[in-house]
């Protein structure tokens, strides 16, 4: 059964001009831009893990926060249940962070440091009035249980600065999720807590979604952790996005150069293991100014002459499974 | 920083002779100090031995078991009126200090957060008034306003005011910048939730910190204005009116005058300088871990 | 073969307000030429104190307590800081997260190479250009680009310029820490794999200091696991992988998401690693451990020998008990 679309995205745009000083504006008298994400498009269905993979710079960050309303769109559509949301103000958009929440990658810098534990987790509640006194309370303290913060009693007086990083990124998942949103966009939740406690995190988070069948746009740069918790991948280079599927396509018949290469340099915990080689030209260019055609071409080794000119559009190579380049 | 004299000599004497532990001890000699001389404002009249205003005895008297700190070239009573002294001194710092944190902080907020030309416009003017030498500023609106113990507290008030204003504006504008902001954005605050559920509570940790400085500063400054006849009209007891009056004996071997106003100058100066640089540890919870 | 390297019973303490913080206490590893160890753990592990140690180069209020340091068979624990001067750079050299931090803005790097050769070779400034280019060449960077600044470089050309320097002498050794973890992977995968290259080329040791497992697998002989200052597991990195004995690195092990494997499931340590003032008295895992007994908890557990190159700091594998 075809599960109902919860978020479209439509030829995303979002272009930050450079900032400069006032004497090379005087200079050059050009503005220029820093073109993070470049008509972007895809869509996530209710109750599904979106995952949306790429290396620093790559505009996944930027997506995150355009599709949270928390940085107004250059061009484009974001639709979340059927209804455009791309411009919405006010009391419209604060409706919709009912519904639409994001967990940040830094638990060291999204938690309020003069506000407890107990206070932050209860303030989506305040601030739209959904509950309050005892029984704003009794929502915390099950809601910071659930996410493991026991005895939630003890936490709820602490300020952040007494929590270990895995903690404050538990109590930003209970802020996220005390609303009961639908869709919540987790930008690199894990990347900065140790290793042996991510796994925790991510199955906190697959609890939650089984528990209330939410949706996820999952952001994040490690391929093996987007395997893990994904259905979809949208693998994003420079600002675009040049291969999505489902995650087993993409693992088992990758398409796009830049996604193999991605793929076969991720490190695996096994030292037996056939060690791969990739072939990849030079380093990830400037988004300011971009190649022009597929913006991958000057690192790619099967770039033809028609890579340089034309910019491909994402094509469909199999069911579900599109890529954007002239290979295919 | 501009409020720096008493605070670079007094975190100084902190730092050399009490490394670490130092901080609390002095936070509560400063308090005591403070403390002690706003009683002895509160309950000036009780304490009090005579009227300061009066003529109790003869002029310029030694101190003695009647005058315990003798009289002034006036025949009033030294003690008497270092103590109803505290009364001005208390009470101008503490107005200067409110009306300069007041406007200082809301219009830092205010300028921070909204930016743009408004903030343009206000940071201009109170760079401006920041860089005028301080001092000189109160004598001119001092003597622009007048006598008179509001009047007073306005013209120390203005000197103050961009202090918090720049120290505010700066912090608002890195917080409004942090991760946590947009985090509560996120969760649909409403700008005024912002500015004083998230950033405010950031910002006011380092407020009591300059406003112990700023008040030893004001106390200094009260004193200068009185000293050059621009603070309370006589024969309001002043300290700096009262060291102005008394240092034309001192040549005469006459110390009495203008000795004991001077060492309770020093002496409240002391005490919110000790507070202000002992808060500055105390008060950041993350510093002190 | 002789050993390039050996530690023995290393503690280096950082002596804070709160008490002496145990970041490295009771360290012993070896390495022979040419091989490569992986140095694992988490943040707060003493992994990079370690590392610092090996050069000698931990500041106050950091010590080196006690212990030995035994490189090509010399003690150097006790060496007074001219001599490690000039072990330093030529004998053992470092490449760190952001070489950034160790060039000098205002100088080409051409000049830097040139300056580090000639501080410990007495050759002609002529020869020392020649010997830069050479370097250059050796770690992917066209020599014309020798005339630019620092700044000029991206991210992975940068770590390229830090490995030419760090290799400039021909080192004995070197010690790498977390030097791939701001790149991206792909660049992080070819600076790895030259990283491979070279340490055949020139014979060279190396100490590959990371908190990610997966990457270390791809570069390193031997695997020491660290946990709360001390290796809990030391062994060659095939056994390590395949069979790992001590339950943090089984643990560790299987919180990792493997790209190679469908339908994993991934397990977490419960809790968190001891404060390093006061470690518990027993194990310094025993809070975490899926296995401990009561004698974990009273008693700090032996270094076990397996086998002649595998040790695991565990009662569990300590003589009477048998392996379950």
């Amino acid at each position: 059964m075809e599960r109902k679309v919860e978020l479209k995205v439509v030829n995303l745009k979002k272009y930050f001009p450079v900032q400069k000083s006032f004497l090379e504006r005087l200079l050059s008298g050009k503005i220029e831009y820093v073109q993070a994400v470049n008509r972007i498009s895809f869509e996530v269905r209710r109750g599904e893990v979106f995952g949306l993979v790429g290396e620093s710079g790559c505009g996944k960050t930027t997506t995150g926060r355009l599709i949270t309303r928390l940085i107004e769109p250059t061009e484009g559509k974001i639709i979340f249940k059927g209804e455009d949301v791309t411009f919405i103000q006010g009391e419209r958009l604060r409706e919709f962070r009912k519904y639409v929440q994001i967990i940040f990658q830094n638990p060291y810098a999204s938690l309020n440091p003069r506000m407890r534990i107990g206070e932050a987790t209860a303030h989506p509640l305040e601030i739209h009035g959904i509950a309050t006194g005892e029984r704003k309370k009794k929502m915390v303290f099950e809601m910071l249980e659930k996410v493991g913060l026991e005895p939630a009693k003890k936490f709820y007086d602490l300020y952040p600065f007494e929590l270990s990083g895995g903690q404050r990124q538990r109590v930003a998942i209970a802020r996220a999720m005390i609303l009961n949103p639908e869709l919540v966009v987790a930008d690199e939740p894990i990347s900065m807590i140790d290793v042996s406690l991510r796994a925790k995190i991510l199955e906190l988070m697959l609890m939650l979604k089984e528990e209330r069948n939410l949706t996820y746009v999952f952001i994040t740069h490690d391929l093996a952790v987007a395997k893990y918790i994904s259905d979809w991948i949208g693998i994003m280079y420079l600002g675009e996005i040049v291969e999505i599927g489902r995650k087993e396509q993409i693992f088992s018949t990758p398409y796009h150069p830049y996604t193999k290469a991605l793929l076969s340099a991720i490190p695996v915990p096994d030292p037996k293991r056939e060690k791969k080689d990739i072939k990849l030209k030079g380093e990830v260019p400037s988004s300011i100014n971009p190649p022009s055609g597929c913006r991958f071409h000057p690192r790619c080794s099967f770039a033809k002459d028609k890579c340089s000119n034309l910019k491909p559009s994402l094509k469909m190579v199999d069911k579900d499974h599109y890529v954007a380049c002239h290979l295919y | 920083m501009k409020y720096s004299i008493s605070r670079f000599i007094v975190s100084n004497i902190i730092k050399n002779i009490f490394p670490r532990k130092g901080t609390e001890y002095f936070v509560l000699v400063g308090f005591i100090l403070v403390l002690l001389i706003i009683l002895m404002a509160i309950f000036a009249p009780f304490i009090a031995p005579y009227d300061p205003i009066k003529k109790v005895g003869e002029i310029l008297e030694r101190p003695s078991g009647k005058f315990l700190l003798g009289t002034d070239g006036l025949g009033r009573d030294v003690l008497s009126r270092i103590i109803f002294g505290a009364r001005t001194a208390v009470l101008v710092t503490f107005l200067a200090v409110s009306i300069s944190l007041s406007f200082g902080v809301l219009l830092g907020l205010l300028s921070g957060y909204t930016g743009g030309k408004f903030d343009t416009v206000f940071s201009l003017v109170m760079d401006a008034m920041y860089s005028f030498p301080g001092l000189i500023l109160a004598i001119v609106l001092a003597a622009m306003l007048g006598p008179g113990i509001l009047n007073t507290a306005m013209a120390i008030a203005v000197i103050y005011t961009p202090t918090y204003f720049r120290m505010v504006r700066g912090l608002v504008l890195s917080l409004k910048e942090s991760l946590f902001v947009e985090a509560a954005r996120a969760i649909g605050a409403k700008d005024r939730t912002i500015v004083f559920k998230y950033i405010f509570p950031n910002v006011i940790s380092s407020i009591p910190i300059v406003l112990s400085l700023n008040a030893a500063d004001a106390v200094l400054t009260l004193a200068a204005l009185s000293f050059l006849g621009l603070g309370l009209p006589a024969p309001t007891p002043d300290w700096g009116f009262d060291l102005r009056a008394g240092h034309a004996y001192l040549a005469s071997r006459i110390w009495w005058p203008s000795t004991f106003p001077g060492l309770m100058i020093v002496i409240l100066t002391l005490g919110f300088s000790l507070l202000g640089e002992g808060l500055n540890e105390i008060l950041n919870p993350e510093l002190r871990r | 073969m002789k050993n390039l390297l050996t530690i023995q019973d290393l503690r280096v303490y950082y002596y804070l307000r709160e008490g002496a913080v145990r970041a490295v206490d009771g360290v012993s590893f070896f390495m022979k030429r040419g091989e490569t160890v992986g140095l694992v753990g988490e943040s707060g592990s003493g992994k990079s104190t370690l590392g610092l140690s090996i050069l000698k180069l931990v500041s106050s209020p950091g010590k080196i307590v006690s212990g030995k340091i035994l490189f090509n068979g010399n003690d150097i624990a006790g060496w007074n800081e001219k001599k490690m001067r000039l072990l330093r750079g030529s004998r053992i050299s470092m490449v760190f997260q952001d070489p950034m931090t160790s060039l000098n803005p205002l100088m080409r790097i051409e000049e830097h190479l040139v300056e580090t050769i000639r501080t410990h070779q007495k050759i002609p400034k002529a020869e020392a250009k020649k010997k830069a280019s050479l370097l250059l060449n050796e770690v992917g960077i066209p020599p014309e680009r020798g005339g630019d600044y620092p700044h000029q470089f991206s991210g992975g050309m940068r770590q390229r310029i830090g490995i030419a320097l760090a290799i400039a002498l021909n080192p004995d050794l070197l010690i790498a820490d977390e030097f791939t973890s701001s790149l991206d992977v792909i660049v992080q995968f070819q600076i790895l794999n030259l990283m491979k290259k070279l340490k055949a080329s020139h014979q060279m040791g190396l100490i590959f200091i990371s908190h990610d497992i997966s990457l270390v697998s791809e570069i390193a002989d031997r695997i020491a696991l660290m946990y709360a200052g001390q290796i809990v597991e030391f062994a060659p990195a095939d056994i390590f992988f395949s069979e790992p004995l001590h339950p943090y690195s089984e643990g560790l092990l299987n919180s990792v998401p493997n790209i190679e494997l469908s339908d994993q499931k991934l397990n977490y340590i419960p809790g968190m690693p001891p404060d390093l003032v006061r470690p518990p008295d027993g194990c310094r895992f025993y809070p975490r451990c899926p296995y401990g007994e009561d004698i974990c908890r009273r008693k700090e557990p032996p270094l076990v020998q397996i086998e002649k190159e595998h040790m695991v700091k565990c009662f569990r594998y300590d003589g009477k008990k048998s392996r379950t």
